[in-house]
């Protein structure tokens, strides 16, 4: 009783932390966003027409890159900041991460419009949940404690796992939800382990005191700590598909509605890894990296490896997609081994790279996929050079990025890396690289070379290609184009992120 | 002089034009449209070489950067262009006779359904190749090298229907990456101990280079030549590309994109020059390579293939130019090479024309009566080729023969090994010369096709496991055209103007090509005087007394190979069959051990893996799983099987993860 008391004694003397609204604006944006369009709708029902929900939502992301936009400006001015009593961090780093998450936002809610009339689904579900997600997404971005880590990634994840399985009339797509919701929730607590372990070590949850922690006391070799660092790298590669946490990947990803496939192979795949790099790199980076970099290597060895092989035995244009993006999932590894500015920023720059081009091939697969998103086979895609060359045309330039030819967004990408890893002395590590990126370059050819040689069965088919869905691959390729040529600004956009990553909490 | 952008970029307009409009322009002004495109081009290197033929050796290069690709930081790099003395003189015969063979295609693919799309191609790669050669760095030039081997991928692919045969089209692939691996490796490697990729800082800086680094860039590129270029052991592609078009394999894997190995080493003589041992190597190589493909070249009876591994093995002599540093030796074989040898390819084309696309030797003969002008056009590649005075072949072979000879103690035997390899050359030139020429019998009219012996490289099919190029997918060149066969009563007739206007001026040119570089004074040695500016590296010939020697001898063994022979298939003194030995039919069996290894072991590994992930994996952890019953049935109304299974796996998976960090604990 007495403790009980004391309890509600202490309660009072909690202080409520100074709240910077306008730090933490993109989040609020999206989150609301999302609970005024439920909102909104409930109150207005069925008398909205089944575009609102689209425009809302790409309004809600735009929003909040435009939000981004003067934050980018004060982080530049003064530096980076912690806000909410150190719970987040403001730096250029979550910005860009922010901006990449309302881009993935934008393109899938593009894909989604077309992709729901298509298949005679319908409400503002789909949205909402898209917009929480990418709230949690944010989240982790910019969080500089461990448990809002683990709180960002559940809001982010619990909304995948409903949007996996959203398309009610396909088994497969519930069969997704609940083999990622599952898995998931496994993996969840992997992480929470690690971070109680990693509480136990240093005592603290917020990383720059964590920092602080290891800077001035030197525990190497600590059970307690490694154990965290292990148990949360199964929890982060779970999310990002580290071989060998990958095997929901190629089932996911196939499974889930096409539009949903390209939010998690962006959105959640840019979250993960600028939480995973938070934490390694810039809080146990200075001082912990020869400890955790051997794993984390061997890691990056299957990751590539298993990415690339499997992907050429496929036959399902989807799948291999999956079992490509484990392999440039390797590639992203490599730029948070190398635990550098110059990997920071190479990491950076991939995971904008990958966003365009990852929801460029997954608007192409949602096209040619057909009513019921099925149509996914490699004979699928026979004769599409002579029925819809435009669209062709588009998948190619996208599989060539992916594969990494010169002039495109994903060469410059690949090169980043590749020298971040080779400057930090991973010079054998970049060369197996590279040898995958020759395998899986054989795979992206298939495809095309299948689209413009391969003789259809019969008349080739004509799928249709909704306005919205046009407009989305044709942003993606000329994001792909235009960073592959002019790439400078991006480049100096991630230099300048990544240099002020360092320096958090205050 | 800033014109020079319009050098690459008056094919990639052609190429843009023909993207949109070429099925409206159609047959033939899709191909003239082509044409001019590249023929404009050589107007241009032409104007600017002739500008800087005017100022003096250190003035004579341009660089236009069109704008900063990777911005400023630790890594720049330009999009930029570099028109010097090497790049100019391969921007000309690039352009040159890219322009002729384009006009020889506009006759030569009449007819074909897929007219405009051809023609796109070939734009196309004219662009990649002239910035692979205009680049002023390394990443350029990469672009340009995908850029010519997706063409070359595409093209080989696009015209081998049979599906049997597709495989010719991943082996050029599969060997190409090997080879862009190389270059990648190279320029990272550069780009580290240096700080950049351009060309000229490179060269410039290359002293600094470590020895074993300059060694490691060294052979990495090498490695990427011998993809590109066709060299021991990666030149089993290129017989097979030969399934394209002829014009095709005319241009692209004939007279250009074949030899940007060279040109890449060459380009890069301040890093050869502090290479050490890697330049013994590639000479080695080079030698071997050209020894091996003659031999080859001596039992193959599809015309094509003869010229395909003659390629290989000029490709060798090239290399083993390269190889003693003797730059100029190279690129003037280079360039004397492109002129007979798209000559010999063009000639081939034109009668394959007339034969109604029978590539098969053994049913040619006394062609000459019907097609006089490529017999004589053809004739004189065959004396250029065979290193006959005063015809181009003979001063470029000699040059590089005789700066082998000089080249240290093993300079000799390269030497030897060389002239073994140009007697080899002058035999089955002169063989593919008679038996389709020559040898009085017309045989088409005689022989059924049935009745042949499968000779050559058609016999044991067997062997050729993962699609080994038999002559019969060789047969298929040209799938569009139409196949009327060839029937007891065909009469041969001689090829449009169009593609004998090229046969001529290529001919011209086999036998004035040697004027470039004449080695009686140094006065005459124009190539050398105009290149040796940009060149690092020391090299010197043999002096006039050696020089005079070596030539004659160079002679003579020419012609021995044309008496020898003459004696086998004109005067048929010796059995064919003494000489075509099986071994050299299927070129050393080198192809098919690679079928071996590859489709046999690596194609069954390769599946191993494929499977391991679907079956051993899970049933790994399936069977662990069956140990641990309680996690399936808890799991089991979920998903049956699967869920379990993968969550086992992310649980394997973690406490292997574990194991790792706990060797690193001290609990």
């Amino acid at each position: 009783m007495t403790g009980f008391v004391a309890v509600l004694a202490a309660t009072e003397d909690i202080p409520t932390p100074d709240v910077d609204w306008s730090a933490i604006a993109p989040n609020l944006i999206l989150m609301l966003g999302g609970i005024l369009l439920l909102t909104v709708v409930s109150v207005v029902r069925g008398r909205l027409p089944g575009w609102f929900h689209a425009v809302w939502t790409i309004s809600v992301a735009t929003a909040a890159i435009v939000a981004v936009v003067p934050l980018w400006q004060r982080v530049q001015d003064s530096g980076p900041e912690s806000v909410l009593a150190g719970a987040l961090v403001l730096d250029g780093f979550s910005l860009v991460v922010t901006a990449t998450i309302c881009v993935s936002v934008i393109l899938a809610a593009l894909l989604l419009e077309a992709y729901l009339r298509r298949e005679r689904l319908g409400g503002p579900e789909w949205y909402v949940l898209m917009l929480l997600s990418a709230s949690g997404g944010v989240t982790m971005a910019t969080a500089n404690d461990l448990v809002v880590v683990f709180i960002g990634l559940e809001i982010l994840s619990v909304a995948v796992y409903v949007l996996a399985a959203m398309h009610r009339r396909r088994v497969s797509s519930q069969e997704a939800g609940l083999k990622y919701f599952v898995l998931g929730a496994f993996s969840s607590a992997f992480l929470l382990y690690g971070i109680a372990l990693t509480y136990g070590a240093t005592g603290s949850t917020n990383l720059s005191r964590i920092q602080a922690f290891l800077a001035d006391t030197v525990i190497t070799q600590n059970a307690l700590l490694l154990g965290g660092l292990a148990f949360m790298l199964v929890g982060f590669g779970f999310k990002v598909a580290v071989v060998p946490f990958h095997n929901w990947k190629p089932d996911v990803y196939q499974g889930s509605p096409t539009p949903v496939t390209a939010f998690m192979a962006t959105a959640v795949t840019a979250a993960a890894f600028a939480a995973l790099l938070r934490v390694y790199v810039t809080t146990f980076g200075p001082t912990y990296r020869t400890e955790w970099q051997p794993l984390v290597a061997a890691l990056t060895v299957l990751t590539l490896v298993v990415g690339a092989f499997l992907a050429i035995s496929q036959t399902n244009v989807k799948r291999m997609l999956a079992y490509s993006s484990i392999n440039h999932a390797g590639f992203v590894l490599l730029g948070v081994l190398a635990a550098s500015a110059a990997g920071d920023a190479a990491t950076l720059f991939y995971l904008v790279a990958y966003t365009f081009m990852a929801a460029g091939s997954f608007a192409v697969v949602a096209v040619v996929g057909r009513r019921g998103d099925g149509h996914h086979d490699l004979s699928d895609y026979q004769g599409l050079s002579r029925s819809r060359p435009g669209l062709a045309l588009v998948f190619t330039i996208l599989l060539l990025s992916q594969a990494g030819v010169p002039l495109t967004a994903g060469f410059l990408a690949k090169f980043y890396v590749l020298a971040a890893a080779v400057e930090s002395g991973y010079t054998w590590l970049a060369v197996l690289a590279m040898l995958t990126a020759v395998v899986s370059a054989f795979m992206y050819l298939r495809i095309v070379v299948t689209m413009y040689f391969a003789e259809p069965e019969g008349e080739p088919r004509r799928p249709r290609i909704p306005a919205a869905a046009g407009l989305a691959m044709g942003l993606c390729v000329v994001g792909v184009l235009v960073i592959g040529i002019v790439p400078g600004p991006l480049s100096d956009v991630a230099n300048d992120a990544v240099s002020q990553l360092v320096a958090v909490g205050r | 002089m800033d014109a020079i952008w319009l050098i690459p970029a008056l094919p990639v307009a052609g190429f843009l034009l023909l993207v949109v409009a070429g099925r409206k322009l159609g047959d033939p002004a899709a191909g003239w449209v082509a044409t001019l495109a590249v023929a404009g081009s050589f107007v241009v290197s032409a104007a600017v070489f002739l500008h800087l033929l005017g100022l003096p050796a250190e003035e004579r290069n341009v660089t236009v950067t069109l704008w900063q690709w990777l911005p400023a930081g630790s890594f720049q790099v330009s999009f930029g262009l570099f028109f010097d003395q090497l790049s100019g003189v391969m921007c000309l015969f690039i352009t040159g006779i890219g322009a002729l063979i384009h006009l020889y295609a506009v006759g030569y693919m009449k007819g074909d359904p897929h007219y405009s799309r051809f023609f796109v191609y070939l734009n196309l790669f004219v662009a990649s190749m002239l910035l692979l050669v205009l680049g002023d760095n390394l990443l350029m030039t990469f672009l340009g090298w995908e850029g010519v081997g997706a063409c070359s991928y595409l093209l080989i692919s696009f015209w081998f229907t049979d599906p049997a045969n597709a495989s010719a089209g991943k082996k050029a692939f599969v060997t190409n990456r090997i080879g862009d691996l190389g270059f990648m490796l190279a320029t990272f490697l550069l780009f580290v101990s240096l700080g950049t990729v351009n060309y000229t800082e490179i060269n410039a800086a290359a002293p600094k280079l470590a020895g074993v680094t300059a060694t490691a860039v060294a052979l990495l590129f090498f490695l990427a030549a011998t993809g590109k270029s066709a060299q021991l052991p990666l030149f089993v592609w290129l017989p097979d590309a030969m399934a394209g078009p002829t014009p095709v394999s005319a241009l692209i894997h004939a007279a250009t994109m074949v030899t940007s190995g060279v040109f890449l080493l060459t380009r890069l003589s301040g890093v050869m020059a502090e290479a050490g041992w890697a330049n013994g190597l590639i000479a080695w190589v080079g030698v071997l390579t050209a020894l091996v493909a003659a031999g080859a070249g001596v039992a193959q009876n599809d015309i094509k293939k003869v010229l395909a591994y003659s390629t290989v093995s000029q490709l060798g002599f090239m290399f083993l130019a390269v190889g003693t540093q003797n730059y100029v030796g190279a690129i003037f074989h280079m360039i004397t090479h492109a002129f007979f040898k798209a000559l010999l390819f063009l000639g081939a084309g034109a009668v394959i024309y007339s034969m109604a696309h029978e590539q098969d030797m053994r049913r040619y003969g006394n062609l000459r009566k019907y097609l006089p002008v490529t017999f004589v056009t053809m004739g004189i590649g065959w004396l250029a080729i065979s290193g006959i005075p005063p015809f181009s072949g003979f001063w470029s072979k000699d040059e590089v023969l005789a700066g082998a000879f000089n080249a240290g103690p093993a300079g000799p035997v390269l030497w030897f090994l060389g002239i073994t390899a140009a007697v080899l050359t002058a035999f089955y030139m002169t063989r593919l010369m008679i038996m389709t020429f020559f040898g009085g019998a017309e045989h088409w009219r005689t022989d059924a096709a049935e009745s042949l012996p499968e000779g050559g490289a058609d016999e044991d099919a067997e062997l050729s496991v993962a699609g080994h190029d038999t002559g019969h997918g060789a047969h298929s060149d040209d799938a569009g055209h139409d196949h009327h066969h060839l029937t007891p009563d065909h009469t041969p007739r001689e090829a449009p103007v169009t593609m004998l206007l090229p046969l001529v001026v290529l001919a011209g040119l086999a036998v004035v090509g040697g004027l470039m570089n004449l080695p009686f004074s140094h006065r005459l040695e124009n190539l050398a005087i105009w290149i040796e500016p940009v060149l690092a590296g020391e090299h010197e010939l043999p002096g006039a007394a050696v020089l005079w020697v070596l030539a004659i001898l160079a002679t003579a063994g020419a012609v021995l190979g044309v008496w020898f022979s003459y004696r086998v298939y004109q005067q048929h003194k010796v059995a064919p069959e003494k000489v075509e030995k099986p071994v050299l039919a299927h070129a050393w069996y080198i192809d098919e051990t690679y079928a071996k290894v590859v489709g046999g072991p690596g194609e069954a590994s390769f599946d191993a893996v494929a499977e391991f992930d679907q079956k051993v994996v899970d049933g790994a952890v399936n069977g662990v799983g069956s140990g641990t019953r309680w996690i399936g049935r808890a799991l089991r109304p979920l998903q049956p099987g699967f869920v379990r299974s993968y969550a086992l796996g992310v649980a394997v998976g973690s406490v292997l993860v574990l194991a790792f960090v706990v060797t690193r604990m001290s609990l």
